[in-house]
């Protein structure tokens, strides 16, 4: 007991928590749009390119934020440009640009090393030493920007969720609303980058929403949920890490993995029903609905 | 002289290059009540997403009227029934917001009330849409439709995947839609339900076959053209009824 009191005495700890909870918080509210729109996958290749942001960054010296975040940028138009094209799926798309953005990463790092700020490891885990002012504000910032998003439009966000095309043709201009979301979604993966880690935030983009889909039909109540489960897997999380002394990304994602084991068996298997088609759109490119043919 | 809401003049379309649409005109004037038939892959949708605006023409010119408001229902077999949304969230997410913030206004509820009342699905509102029968959920999509106060409404097969009584109810409803004065245009390959409703038709095959009345639509040399197989077409008051056609010289036919 007098440990669990004593680590909140370490600023370190402090900061580390804060940016765990803001991460999860951040993260959860995201995941509803991404599991609904089946773009499940896309989170997960976009945490890995912007890995090769992060490296490419580092390597030459300039800020890995400015960096990173325009790396993720460019890397979510190509994997839309590509998956536009139709020649080949998007999901192809997002793994040759993504694992190859993410290649070129390591290489960059292993062959000339780290030139300030996270390690290899934690950028590949997250950790809780690395947290500092810098990253908290980046992830007050992106979790406000995602919070006006989603208040400011959130029944054009619902429209573009659910059928996209009938909102394109309805009013809702959704490339603007797609690009929107992508660049909201950089920003929080890179935000989350020091704390989740590039392998483990894909996770928490998806499972605070799938746990969120087993406990209620309502699409507003759902992204409170989720965000609640993603800051409660944050905090539960960082202190297990530090207990365990292992890699806070992993924690926070056990945690949430954990609670979704518990909710899948407090509500029963027949819920698991409800997210059946929570990724049905997983062929729809990223920025558009693009037409199949009649 | 009636201004139309919407013209089509010598438009082709194409995906990837190959051209699905070729030289199609066609114009939708206030009130009416058409269906575009064909077999799958004979453009009715591509049609419909050139109205719609959702695909640009290669070829030919769309002119629409200026301000033109447009409902579209999609086919059910498209629509995502895991998602979290009510019946009444989901008809409220096409209406243009009163305002910026996330919850609706008592003249916006008012509004979707009104619209669910007049297709008597009031009492569903508060539902989630994966618990609605199949004609609840064509009527759920026209209520999204209605509730922008459309001047057209375009449908793809609202009579897929429903039996014979729902068909008949949609069928009546978007008739009593285009008394009303709202232009209804919808696809479908259901040649017998449409000629029994409907009182325009377009026969569909990459191009215009034919366009009228069922009386000259459904006709034998028409249909033969449009899906590339022989159909004879009886008439019961007055309506044609397609059969399959049957070689009688084939060995073992009577």
């Amino acid at each position: 007991m007098t440990g669990l009191i004593e680590m909140f005495g370490y600023d370190f700890f402090v900061k580390g928590l804060a940016a765990a909870v803001l991460a999860g918080a951040l993260c959860g509210l995201l995941s509803t749009f991404i599991t609904l729109r089946g773009m499940s996958y896309i989170g997960h290749g976009l945490s890995h390119s912007i890995f090769g942001g992060f490296a490419a960054s580092a390597v030459v010296g300039i800020n890995v934020v400015v960096g990173a975040g325009v790396w993720g940028l460019g890397t979510a138009f190509a994997i839309n440009w590509v998956a536009r094209k139709r020649s080949i799926g998007a999901d192809a798309a997002i793994g040759v640009v993504t694992t190859a953005s993410f290649a070129l990463g390591v290489a960059l790092l292993k062959k000339f090393g780290q030139q300030g700020g996270l390690s290899f490891d934690q950028a590949l885990f997250g950790s809780i030493l690395g947290v500092r002012g810098s990253d908290l504000a980046l992830l007050a910032v992106a979790l406000v920007a995602t919070l006006l998003l989603v208040v400011l439009r959130y029944r054009q966000l619902l429209f573009l969720t659910f059928d996209p095309e009938v909102a394109a043709v309805s009013g809702v201009d959704t490339r603007r609303l797609d690009a929107l979301v992508m660049a909201v979604l950089s920003l929080s993966i890179l935000a989350s980058l020091t704390v989740i880690g590039v392998t483990l935030v894909a996770a928490i983009l998806v499972v605070p929403s799938v746990i969120a889909r087993l406990l209620t039909n309502s699409f507003s109540r759902m992204l409170v949920i989720a965000t609640g489960v993603g800051a409660a897997s944050g905090f539960v999380g960082m202190i297990a890490s530090y207990q365990l002394d292992v890699p806070s990304g992993t924690t926070i994602v056990l945690t949430s993995a954990l609670l979704f084991l518990v909710v899948l068996a407090v509500t029963g298997p027949g819920r698991l029903r409800r997210t059946a088609g929570m990724d049905d759109h997983a062929d729809t490119p990223v920025a558009t609905s693009v037409p199949s043919r009649a | 002289m009636t201004t139309s809401l919407i013209r089509l003049e010598s438009v082709a379309a194409a995906y990837d290059g190959t051209r699905v649409l070729h030289d199609v005109s066609h114009s939708v004037e206030p009130g009416d009540f058409t269906g575009i038939v064909g077999p799958s892959g004979s453009g009715k949708t591509t049609m419909l997403r050139v109205l719609l605006g959702s695909m640009t023409p290669v070829a030919g010119t769309v002119v629409r009227a200026p301000g033109l408001r447009v409902g579209y229902v999609p086919q059910l077999e498209t629509v995502s029934w895991g998602f979290p949304v009510t019946v009444a969230e989901c008809v409220l997410m096409a209406r243009k917001p009163a305002h910026v913030w996330p919850w609706s206004t008592p003249g916006e509820r008012a509004d979707v009330g009104s619209v669910l009342e007049r297709l008597g699905i009031s009492e569903l509102g508060h539902r989630h849409i994966r618990e609605l029968s199949g004609g609840q959920q064509q009527r759920m999509f026209l209520a999204r439709a209605l509730v922008r106060r459309p001047q057209l409404l375009l449908l793809d097969e609202p009579t897929s995947g429903v039996d014979v009584q729902t068909r008949h109810e949609v069928l009546h409803l978007l008739e009593d839609l285009s008394n009303d004065g709202i232009a209804v245009l919808l696809t479908t390959h259901d040649l017998n339900g449409m000629a029994a409703h409907l009182p325009q038709l377009v026969a569909l095959a990459g191009h215009v076959v034919a366009s009228g009345p069922p009386s000259e639509v459904i006709v034998p040399a028409v249909l033969e053209q449009v899906f590339g197989a022989r159909m004879e077409v009886l008439q019961h008051l007055g309506i044609p009824v397609v059969v399959d056609g049957y070689d009688h010289s084939e060995p073992g036919v009577a």
